[in-house]
């Protein structure tokens, strides 16, 4: 009697356990995510890619995420948790992460991890990024076209180099339409805190800003421009739905090209760790259909778009002036190098606002 | 017809021995609902949560991991339970330890500072944490203001502090403006027990706190002090015990546990001071004090216990894809399950049918 | 003068959920509940309302799903902490995380979905004033909903002899009890209200501020609200000030950020915190005048019989 319940036990303990055998000829691929998949932004967005990954590659992996994860202690453990549960392929997508990653990396050498938004790296861990800036100076001279009132309203999250280029490739883009444009910029010490985004696009509105531009994850901003008849652009994902009227466009992550080529490279055995920062030109992100504007200024739009694709239009091209007004070393012969893009600490000339913690 | 709660006369030795195990199994009830609910195979699911994560070493290890910071805030905050001084904002304290010692390592970053910089890390987040749980304490004590109020509201003022210095002050330069400061040097790390694996040095300290406090508690006149000013008051005024002063005591010792909770995990499985170092460890911890019901053993089992249904719930999340929120509502009807159950072993729950059959019984002289 | 109208609105609209939230919150305290359970209460309603609302359509009905999301919460603490005699903090923490899972099971299929905000009243004279015109006759049914509910609760506490006897449960539930007023009956009223009180003001946050719901959209107003109720030192024309205050407080700070003016954020959002420590420890000095805690707050009563 005793040994049939062992062995029933032990059945129910292989049933339950994850691991299954017939998964044994698919390659596993594991995602962490931020936030939930449900947050219409930056963690849909990954969420989005993954889905196609399936769609595309379904019959030989197999996927698995892992959602809500913090930024902390918790994410190592998880991560492992992934590598345990014989995933090869795991993609680490906050900027948080990079630590552990690492340090997991580090203890597998078999296992092949690719953590987005940062900057260490390993034999078998790659680091993968987009040139938001690019859409960022698209995002300038639309606004600059659009606002009446010339001061732009921003939504910052923190104020890490990616941002802080961000809010500069606006304002090089916004000032080769209108020299004087002003931008207010509210920092909202969060990525995703959409009472305290909503909070902040009414002041930034309440200030005389008539155009809104975040770079923060949820449809909150969007929302109360929408209601107050104010144009505004999207982050992350399309965020039209929630301003069918207001939307100019939206810099749209897709990370979907980048995950099914880095997944096929590990099913052909070519994968190497590598660092991408890619472009318009990578399909990395998109832009959102321009709507809601005049035929010229979509046309400039697409224009712009067309020309920073093909390598013509770099955003930060020399000569670029800082606040004191002195001129930014070049470091990439007629444009900025990659590596102060990615270090970028200080504001350009036309903000009137001083980097916080400086 | 009604129920009415009645004091027992004294202590069921039986429910109390009984009341943890009954707890569990109306959690599991309740629980296997759930996942019934959520469209998920209840015995799988608990085997998952429960029986995985103890089959292999690295969960195990995990699992100390984890229970390691919950323990020794624990620990601390039941001292202060059992003299009815109620200390809710031990995360608040466990983030002030954080940051005191990461002090000392981000000072000494990069110069060839001598083995004594751990233990100093340690010592002064003791001692920050105790400082600020003295003030809830000094407030209570000199002011009668809650304690409950001033502590909690000081969790948030802690946090913003940490948030304040990681942005700004101690940010490390060559981290691209992110907010955390730079890893700490070798020496100011706290080691590892078992090569490859997380378990760290804190583990130890977890325990030695839990034999400090059973000692202090069973064996020495301060612990019998502590415990006969929560349990009766009165009593404890006519035997002199002096309750402000134990109030003190009982907060000091806490925060200090909780600070040296925070500075460990900190310097251990972190590496480095960031916004965020706390899952809410402060408030969890007053759950394992709870199910613990304020005794050292008890809290090391309740601490491993909820550690394992963290672990369990982020296993149960791979391979069942049952939501993380899940492990939450677990602990949350854990905790009021055995809350109620316990309230058992003190008084007695009756059916009264009417104010008549109370005279009778008075009469007849059974009441 | 149309940024400080602006901003006005701004405040009163953030506030909202703390007022009504500390409104309840007062209630249960006054009669000697300490309902740690707030945040838990508040993040259920929200899940729920916003439920109820995209299902039915109706931001009315959403209100109520809010509410009775609350009520149920709150049973599960009177239960509890009356019924069962147990320790009022270890349950309301416990609610607390209960709460948080639930809500997160509960919303997780309407992430991502959005509804119709409740739209603000709108007559056609009075609300074009300038300077009050929105701001008294152009808000949403909730602000006006919050400030009738605390003036009917002081009204309740301080004009009606339930009231008193209300009071009297949290000042001295012994003599209530002595003098035959069912002090268990009446605090379990208190905490239902309280458990409403803190559903509705959840659901304000998906139904009118942020009309769509994200897990975890309550991000600790729950504990404000239980700051709140100490810091108007259980009154309630002072909850009123206390609850703009805190709203200002928030919404300031993002104002002078805007307008360049650097104040580090996180000394700003401290200051109502600190506050609140400092209001407790004044009020407790001054045993004479003012207006002190309920003397019966959080303590077990069991009747004798």
């Amino acid at each position: 009697m005793r040994k049939t319940i062992l062995a029933a036990a032990a059945a129910l303990l292989l049933a339950g356990s994850f691991g299954a055998a017939d998964a044994a000829d698919k390659l596993k691929v594991g995602f962490i995510y931020l936030g939930p998949v449900g947050d219409l932004g930056w963690t849909y967005q990954h969420e989005q890619a993954r889905q196609a990954l399936v769609k595309e590659l379904g019959d030989r992996i197999e996927t698995t995420y892992l959602e809500n994860v913090p930024e902390g202690p918790d994410a190592e453990r998880a991560i492992e948790q992934l590598v345990r549960a014989g995933n090869k392929l795991i993609f680490t997508t906050s900027f948080g992460y990079m630590d552990p990653t690492l340090k997991v990396a580090k203890k597998y050498p078999n296992v092949h991890f690719e953590h987005a938004t940062g900057y260490k790296r390993d034999a078998n861990m790659s680091t993968y990024s987009a040139k938001w800036y690019q859409g960022r100076y698209i995002q300038g001279i639309i606004a600059a076209k659009m606002s009446k009132s010339g001061v732009l309203g921003y939504i910052g999250s923190f104020p890490i180099p990616e941002v802080i280029s961000g809010i500069n490739a606006t304002m090089l883009g916004a000032q080769t339409i209108n020299p004087n444009i002003k931008v207010k910029i509210i920092w909202a010490n969060s990525w995703f805190d959409p009472g305290k985004e909503a909070d902040a696009a009414k002041a930034l509105l309440d200030q005389g800003a008539d155009i809104i531009m975040q770079h923060t994850d949820s449809p909150a901003a969007m929302q109360v421009a929408a209601e107050r008849g104010k144009l505004a652009f999207g982050q992350d994902s399309e965020m039209i739905k929630f301003g069918p009227k207001v939307q100019l466009t939206s810099i749209m992550d897709t990370w979907a090209p980048y995950y099914i080529a880095r997944v096929k490279a590990e099913l052909d055995g070519t994968w190497k760790s590598e660092d991408t920062w890619g472009g318009l030109d990578s399909k990395m992100f998109e832009m959102a259909p321009y709507t809601n504007m005049p035929d010229d200024v979509k046309k400039l739009a697409e224009d712009t778009q067309a020309a920073i694709t093909a390598g013509k239009l770099h955003p930060f091209k020399c000569p670029i002036k800082a606040q004191d007004g002195t001129d930014v070393e070049c470091k990439g012969g007629d444009h900025l190098a990659d590596g102060q893009i990615l270090g970028m600490n200080f504001y350009v000339k036309g903000v009137d606002d001083k980097v916080p913690g400086k | 017809m009604r129920l009415v709660l009645e004091k027992r006369a004294e202590r069921s030795n039986t429910i109390a021995l009984v009341s943890p195990l009954i707890a569990i199994l109306l959690t599991i009830a309740t629980m296997s609902i759930l996942f019934a609910i959520l469209g998920k195979n209840p015995l799988s699911a608990l085997l998952v949560y429960f029986i995985d994560p103890l089959t292999d070493g690295y969960s195990l290890q995990e699992i100390a991991v984890k229970a390691t910071p919950l323990v020794m805030i624990a620990i601390g905050l039941s001292l202060c339970y059992l003299a009815n001084a109620w200390n809710i904002g031990a995360e608040g304290q466990f983030l002030i330890g954080a940051v005191a010692g990461s002090w000392i390592a981000v000072k000494t970053q990069g110069t060839d500072a001598g083995a004594w910089v751990l233990p100093a890390m340690r010592l002064l987040g003791a001692i920050a944490g105790a400082l600020y749980a003295l003030i809830p304490a000094i407030c209570k004590v000199k002011f009668g203001a809650s304690e409950i109020l001033t502590s909690l509201m000081l969790v948030y003022v802690a946090d913003l502090f940490l948030d304040y210095l990681v942005r700004g002050p101690w940010r490390d330069p060559a981290g691209f403006n992110f907010a955390t400061t730079a890893e700490f040097d070798p020496v100011a790390t706290v080691p590892v027990l078992i090569q490859g694996g997380r378990l760290h040095l804190g583990a130890i300290f977890s325990l030695i706190a839990v034999a400090a406090a059973a000692v202090l508690l069973g064996r020495t006149i301060k612990g019998f002090e502590i415990r006969v000013v929560g349990a009766a008051p009165r009593a404890a005024r006519f035997g002199g015990f002096n309750a402000d002063q134990l109030i003190l005591l009982t907060f000091a010792i806490s925060g200090a546990l909780a600070g040296l909770a925070g500075i460990i995990e900190v310097a251990g499985p972190i590496g480095h001071l960031q916004p965020g170092i706390s899952p809410g460890y402060g408030f969890t911890a007053i759950i394992v004090a709870f199910l613990g019901r304020l005794n050292p053993i008890g809290i090391l089992i309740a601490a491993l216990f909820l550690a394992l249904t963290f672990i369990g719930g982020e296993q149960a999340q791979i391979a069942m894809k049952i939501p993380l929120d899940v492990t939450k509502v677990f602990q949350g009807i854990l905790l009021l399950y055995v809350l109620a159950c316990d309230s058992l072993i003190l008084y007695r729950l009756r059916l009264i049918s009417s104010s008549r059959q109370v005279a009778s019984e008075v009469r007849s002289g059974t009441r | 003068m149309e940024l400080v109208e602006a901003i006005i609105l701004s405040v009163l609209a953030a506030s909202t959920p703390l007022l009504i939230a500390a409104t309840g919150e007062l209630v249960t305290e006054r009669s000697g509940v300490l309902n740690l359970g707030v945040e838990g209460m508040m993040i259920v309603g929200a899940a729920c309302g916003f439920a109820g609302a995209w299902l039915s359509g109706s931001i009315i009905i959403g209100a109520l799903c809010g509410i009775i999301a609350g009520v149920l919460m709150s049973l599960i603490f009177a239960m509890m902490t009356l019924g069962l005699a147990v320790n009022q903090v270890a349950t309301g923490l416990a609610l607390t995380i209960l709460g948080i899972g639930l809500s997160g099971l509960i919303g997780a299929g309407f992430v991502g979905e959005r509804i119709t905000p409740a739209p603000h009243l709108y007559i056609p004279v009075l609300t074009g004033i300038p300077l009050i015109g929105r701001i008294v006759f152009g808000e949403d049914g909730f602000v006006y909903l919050s400030l009738a509910l605390i003036v009917a609760v002081s009204w309740f506490l301080y004009r009606t002899r339930a009231g008193l006897v209300l009071r009297a449960c949290g000042d001295n539930h012994v003599s209530a009890h002595a003098l035959g007023y069912p002090v268990l009956r009446i605090r379990m009223l208190a905490v239902m209200f309280g458990g409403a009180c803190a559903g509705l003001a959840g659901a304000y946050l998906p139904l009118a501020y942020t009309p769509f719901f994200i897990p975890g959209m309550t991000a600790g107003r729950g504990w404000i609200a239980l700051a709140l109720v100490v810091f108007a030192s259980w009154l309630p024309g002072r909850l009123v000030i206390g609850a703009y205050l805190f709203g200002a407080v928030s919404i300031l700070q993002l104002h002078l950020q805007g307008a360049g003016i650097g104040i580090p954020s996180q000394f700003m959002s401290a200051l109502p915190y600190l506050a609140t420590v400092v209001v407790l420890v004044l009020l407790s000095r001054a045993r004479t005048g003012g207006s002190t805690a309920p003397a019966a707050l959080g303590t077990v009563f069991v009747p004798d019989r």
